[in-house]
């Protein structure tokens, strides 16, 4: 049972009209930052159902587009981030689309970075400002940004799971939930950790160097 | 050893350690999060700075939603109460521009604090802004009114919903209103109880309130929902510092909301499918808005 803070109820601190079409929004863009690398060239965002029918009177566009840019969701500059976007000469598109079998307000952003590699995410915007990642680079996961995460995409092969939490567990770190999902036995993987401690950027560096076969590491504060 | 699920748990809670809701509230965060008694109540502080500077804003600004079809009411209201004698008394005025002044900001993508939502971030700051002008309450207070505020949510939240695609406004402008009202009587020195009765009569008042915004934008009828959910929450705090009673308990008025909001239609729960929605206005609106 959901304890609740009440700081879930009176908050979260926002750029309105909506928690789920505006500051859910913003928060699944800023997930997606965390994921790319270097400058971002462009950026499609297809949008199911009630995101799809009713973005711009929310103002979802701009949320996606400022999360995307690395701003929080009560940042006041939201409602300029598409502005923001073309001065940094970011192409971006929205695409009222179908995704199938998801939450009525679920989006799929496709980045380009510079080095013209995807980052594609898929999530949803669940009420309240809550949110629940479900897709990574075509992968079926799930996370909710509730704690602090750890996102690693390494080869499927034997160790690679027992060097990432001994590394952990050196740091102190206590693993609240852990998940590791895979599409073909010995390729790529991914494995999501939610913490309850705080997670500093100097794990991803030590996670990467103690292995070949961990070919990213991202670390998603908490929301 | 301060969580509790339910008003009568609360109740006791408070009753055993001879504390108030807010109290109890601070106590139970500390409880919970391991942060400091000072951490938390300063971002409860934040987030009053943020509600106060909305109303500010609203009641001074000039205001237009993304749609255009909201904004600039607050203001109006603002003037009513400065310049003439009020049908229903200043401070009721001060609170119901203050909730409207909200909820305009919100709609054009200002910066609110959901108290519990987006929908019905208004009431609360507009109930505490005119609490504040009219009866010199002194900051901290209200910031302690926000934790009683928030302790009825988490019960409703816990027990029903506060979502308006879950339960229709009852759920939503009715719990914001609701929590309000439990905060005032508590910063007016109502007891705990008294605060559950004020809070029971708030939802008893707008019980099946259907959530049927023009064009599913949170502007229209939201704006004035939440004006009336800030007139409401004044009475029932009024009538609970009388000593009113609540003849049905605070709990089971929450699972009635619960039940009420299950039998609503779902044309009637946020889809823009019924109600005002549906009019004929109604329709002509959401189609000029998207046909843009």
């Amino acid at each position: 049972m959901n304890t609740y803070s009440s700081f879930q109820i009176i908050g979260p601190k926002m750029i309105g009209p909506s928690s789920s079409h505006t500051a859910g929004a913003a928060r699944l863009g800023k997930i997606v930052s965390k994921l790319i690398k270097g400058e971002i060239k462009s950026v499609k965002f297809l949008l199911h159902g009630s995101f799809a029918k009713t973005y711009k009177g929310h103002g979802t566009d701009r949320a996606l587009m400022a999360g995307l840019l690395g701003m929080k969701e009560d940042d006041e500059n939201l409602r300029h981030s598409l502005e923001i976007a073309e001065s940094k000469g970011i192409k971006y598109e929205f695409i009222e689309t179908d995704l199938k079998e998801v939450h009525p307000n679920t989006v799929k952003f496709i980045v380009t970075q510079e080095n013209d590699e995807l980052v594609e995410l898929m999530g949803s915007s669940i009420g309240g400002g809550n949110v629940k990642v479900i897709e990574i680079n075509g992968m079926k996961l799930e996370f909710v940004g509730q704690y602090p995460t750890l996102i690693t995409r390494h080869l499927d092969s034997p160790g690679v799971v027992a060097r990432i939490t001994k590394i952990l567990s050196e740091h102190n770190i206590n693993i609240a939930f852990m998940s590791v999902y895979r599409q073909d036995k010995g390729r790529d993987a991914l494995m999501v950790i939610e913490s309850d401690d705080k997670l500093e950027q100097e794990l991803v560096g030590a996670i990467k160097d103690s292995t070949n076969n961990i070919k990213e590491v991202y670390i998603i504060d908490s929301l | 050893m301060y969580n509790f699920d339910s008003g009568e748990k609360l109740i006791d809670i408070c009753m055993k350690h001879n504390k108030k809701i807010w109290e109890v509230m601070i106590l139970r965060e500390v409880e919970n999060t391991e942060k400091s008694y000072n951490e938390i109540f300063d971002q409860m502080e934040d987030n009053l700075d943020t509600m106060m500077n909305a109303v500010e804003k609203g009641l001074n600004d000039e205001i237009k939603s993304i749609s255009g079809l909201v904004g600039g009411d607050a203001k109006k209201l603002k003037e009513r109460y400065d310049n003439a004698k009020g049908l229903s008394g200043k401070t009721t005025l001060k609170a119901v521009a203050g909730a409207m002044a909200v909820l305009e900001v919100n709609a054009s993508m200002g910066q609110i604090v959901a108290a519990p939502t987006a929908g019905s971030s208004g009431v609360l700051p507009g109930v505490l802004h005119a609490i504040k002008e009219d009866f010199q309450v002194e900051k901290n207070r209200l910031v302690e009114g926000l934790f009683t505020a928030s302790a009825i949510g988490l019960i409703i939240a816990k027990n029903a919903t506060v979502s308006g695609a879950d339960g229709g406004c009852q759920a939503e402008t009715g719990s914001a209103a609701a929590m309000a009202s439990a905060a005032i009587v508590e910063l007016e020195g109502g007891s705990p109880k008294e605060s559950l009765h004020a809070a029971a009569m708030t939802i008893k008042n707008i019980l099946g309130l259907v959530c049927d915004p023009i064009a599913g934008l949170v502007e229209s009828p939201c704006v004035k929902r939440n004006a009336i959910g800030a007139t409401n929450a004044l009475i029932s705090a009024d009538m609970a510092l009388a000593r009113i009673e609540s003849i049905i308990p605070f709990d089971e008025v929450v699972e009635a909301m619960y039940k009420v909001g299950k039998l609503l239609s779902p044309s009637l729960k946020e889809t823009a499918l019924g109600g005002l929605a549906a009019t004929p206005t109604g329709i002509r609106i959401a189609k000029e808005i998207f046909g843009k």
